[in-house]
């Protein structure tokens, strides 16, 4: 026993000696969201150019950017999300990237560059990592004994009572997060998706409010593993979580089959983006990892890992079949029109924004 | 050990704890207070004013001046807070007495159980410790849902026909905080039943007591610190209480927690969510203030 932690104490002197010998080894410190990545593509990185990755991960924007506007998080490489960008630049967060060290940004796809370039313009601070949509994740079999079709569901079954009514006991999540789920609502009401005005949130508030008994739950994270379980019916969500509650609830087998709906009307994109902070440490380091991210085999290989399109054209040819042909991932071009992208509230909007949700989500 | 050396020892016993309050409570306190007492910028940090050591104290004095109590004002001004501030009392409270109640039986059976198996007694008590928090509370999602193992069983034996709703709503936050925190009830219940003198109850129950009125009269009494600093443990944190809420709770369950989490992430107004945390604080040292006071006069008569 005591032979063990000895060599526990030895492995640990070890390992602490091994990071002051490594200060001349070049380092690029990255932080991505959880499970967005095929590991192997990191060792290739390293394998490559000599510089060792530390990888970590976190699951919300919040937690991401409470870091980096508290100064000091030591990352090189930062993963947000374009609407969180927007603002995290207008504080001063980011440094702007040096194209000259980015030969691979040819490789980029214009269709997704141009929409970024909403929230970064001139596109100076950040690259494209992966993008996707917020739709309607569903029980296809449930949704089919209810609604009696087979066609896709719309935002009727979230937004219209009576529909949403049929849907009650079967269970419904909504994200609990305004700036994903109103535009959709707006969109259905025929107003701008885009729209910041008080009185259209007003009518957002009361239509959500007529849908709010028929809602189990408003969570931003739960559904997936609801979706899986044959827990609820239907959910607002991201494309990339419906993905993987399709898949554990295929791994799982039990009966359950779950898809994602881009409804016809339109549904909102959302963009991660690669970008470097203002007081990153390895900021060279941080280039030569997003040009090799921007390489087309490389970025290809995330996208058949995560199940998510990315921003690069050039990656398109060497997506596997299954990625590349799911019109969930990547949609038609006719499709591809009505997806639209929102530009951030400001605080006071914010503030109005995130009031109104509380009264929806809570009654208060 | 010389005299002096064990001087100097007591010093150090003493210092401990103060420097300990000082570095973990009091100036992380001040910070949150001065934050509370600025207003949001869009900057790193996210709120003004920022101090400048390097310019001194004419520096911090110009920042002071820029303070401001706003955010107290703006937390009156929405009934959100003081909602939400009620309604974590509340669920804190309920779930207090509700912990106390299962709690006590317990402590008193381990402190009354055979010397020799308490220790494995008390050990079990810790035991749920030895998994994540976390962990334990997404396990009572698949005891509690629709399909659960409880309505499973329920259906199963014919005591209900219709699956009963628990989860995501306040009564799976009351289980929630109740397991949580039933340790931290049971402890200090089983330390004060532990050391009471049996001697005391016989003493009661030849003197003619039935043996419920020598518990309430003699065992309860005696137990009163206790029952003081199991639910002090339990009211507190529970009243701040975000996991168990967020994830057994529905969406219309409104704690203090939740307000304070969009206040901060949502909003990106750290300084307000200061502002919350800083009345929560109030609202938590009020009662605590009051039990000490309570106490200290109760030792006082019993000299």
């Amino acid at each position: 026993m005591s032979r063990k932690i000895v060599s526990a104490f030895a492995a640990l002197i070890l390992a602490g000696s091994a990071s002051i010998a490594s200060a001349q080894e070049r380092v690029v410190n990255v932080f991505n969201w959880s499970d967005y990545i095929d590991a192997s593509i990191l060792e290739d990185f390293t394998k490559e150019t000599g510089i060792k990755v530390v990888y970590d991960v976190f699951d919300s924007n919040e937690i991401l950017e409470t870091k980096l506007l508290a100064g000091g998080s030591g990352y090189d490489v930062v993963v947000p999300t374009a609407t969180f960008l927007q603002r995290q630049i207008a504080a001063g967060v980011f440094q702007k990237l040096d194209k000259t060290k980015l030969p691979n940004i040819t490789n980029m796809w214009d269709e997704i560059t141009n929409r970024i370039a909403t929230y970064d313009p001139g596109n100076e601070y950040a690259v494209d990592y992966m993008w996707g949509t917020t739709g309607i994740g569903y029980n296809v079999e449930k949704v089919k004994a209810i609604l009696g079709t087979d066609e896709k569901p719309t935002w009727d079954v979230l937004f219209n009572p009576d529909v949403a009514a049929k849907f009650k006991d079967c269970g419904i999540h909504i994200l609990d997060s305004p700036t994903d789920v109103v535009p959709s609502v707006l969109l259905y009401l025929g107003l701008n998706p885009d729209s910041h005005a008080p009185e259209d949130l007003a009518k957002v508030e009361e239509a959500l409010l007529k849908v709010r008994p028929f809602v189990r739950k408003f969570h931003s994270s739960e559904y997936i593993n609801a979706l899986a379980n044959g827990d609820i019916c239907l959910a607002i969500g991201y494309s990339g979580d419906v993905f993987q509650a399709r898949d554990r609830a295929a791994e799982a087998d039990a009966g359950v089959k779950v898809d994602f709906s881009i409804p016809p009307t339109g549904a909102q994109m959302w963009f991660d983006v690669m970008a470097i902070p203002a007081d990153a440490p390895h900021p060279e380091e941080a280039h030569a990892f997003i040009n090799y991210m921007m390489k087309p085999e490389v970025i290809a290989k995330a996208s058949d890992y995560v199940f998510y399109a990315n921003g690069n054209k050039a990656s398109q040819q060497f997506i596997s079949k299954d990625v590349i042909g799911d019109t969930a991932i990547y949609p038609p071009e006719d499709v591809m029109k009505k997806l639209f992208t929102t530009t951030p509230f400001d605080a006071k909007e914010q503030r109005v924004l995130t009031r109104m949700w509380t009264k929806v989500a809570t009654g208060q | 050990m010389s005299r002096i050396g064990s001087a100097i020892f007591n010093r150090l016993v003493i210092i401990i704890p103060y420097a300990w309050l000082l570095f973990f409570f009091l100036i992380p306190f001040v910070i949150v207070l001065r934050i509370s007492l600025s207003t949001t910028a869009v900057a790193m940090p996210p709120y003004t004013p920022v101090f400048d050591l390097a310019e001194g104290i004419s520096g911090i004095i110009a920042g002071v001046k820029e303070f401001s109590f706003d955010n107290y004002i703006w937390l009156t001004e929405d009934a959100l807070y003081a909602k939400a501030y009620m309604s974590s009392v509340i669920i804190a409270f309920i779930s207090t007495i509700l912990t106390l109640l299962i709690a006590y039986p317990i402590a008193y059976g381990m402190a009354r159980a055979p010397s020799g198996i308490r220790p494995t007694l008390l050990m079990l008590v810790i035991l749920p410790f030895w998994t994540s928090f976390l962990i334990r509370v997404y396990a009572w999602i698949a005891i509690l849902k629709p399909e659960g193992l409880l309505n499973q069983f329920l259906m199963s034996i014919g005591v209900i026909s219709e699956p009963l709703i628990i989860l995501n709503t306040n009564w799976a936050i009351y289980i929630g905080i109740v397991y949580s925190y039933l340790p931290f009830m049971v402890l200090p219940l089983y330390s004060a039943l532990e050391k009471m003198d049996h001697s005391l109850t016989e003493a009661a129950l030849d003197l003619g007591c039935t043996p419920i009125s020598a518990f309430w009269r003699v065992t309860f009494p005696l137990s009163i610190p206790g029952v003081v600093a199991g639910c002090l443990l339990v009211f507190i944190p529970a009243v701040g209480e975000f996991v168990i809420p967020d994830l057994l709770g529905g969406s219309e369950t409104l704690m203090i927690g939740k307000t304070l989490w969009n206040e901060f992430n949502a909003n990106r107004d750290w300084p307000v969510s200061a502002a919350v945390a800083t009345i929560l604080l109030l609202i938590l040292v009020v009662p605590i203030m009051f039990f000490q006071h309570a106490q200290t006069k109760a030792d006082g008569e019993g000299r």
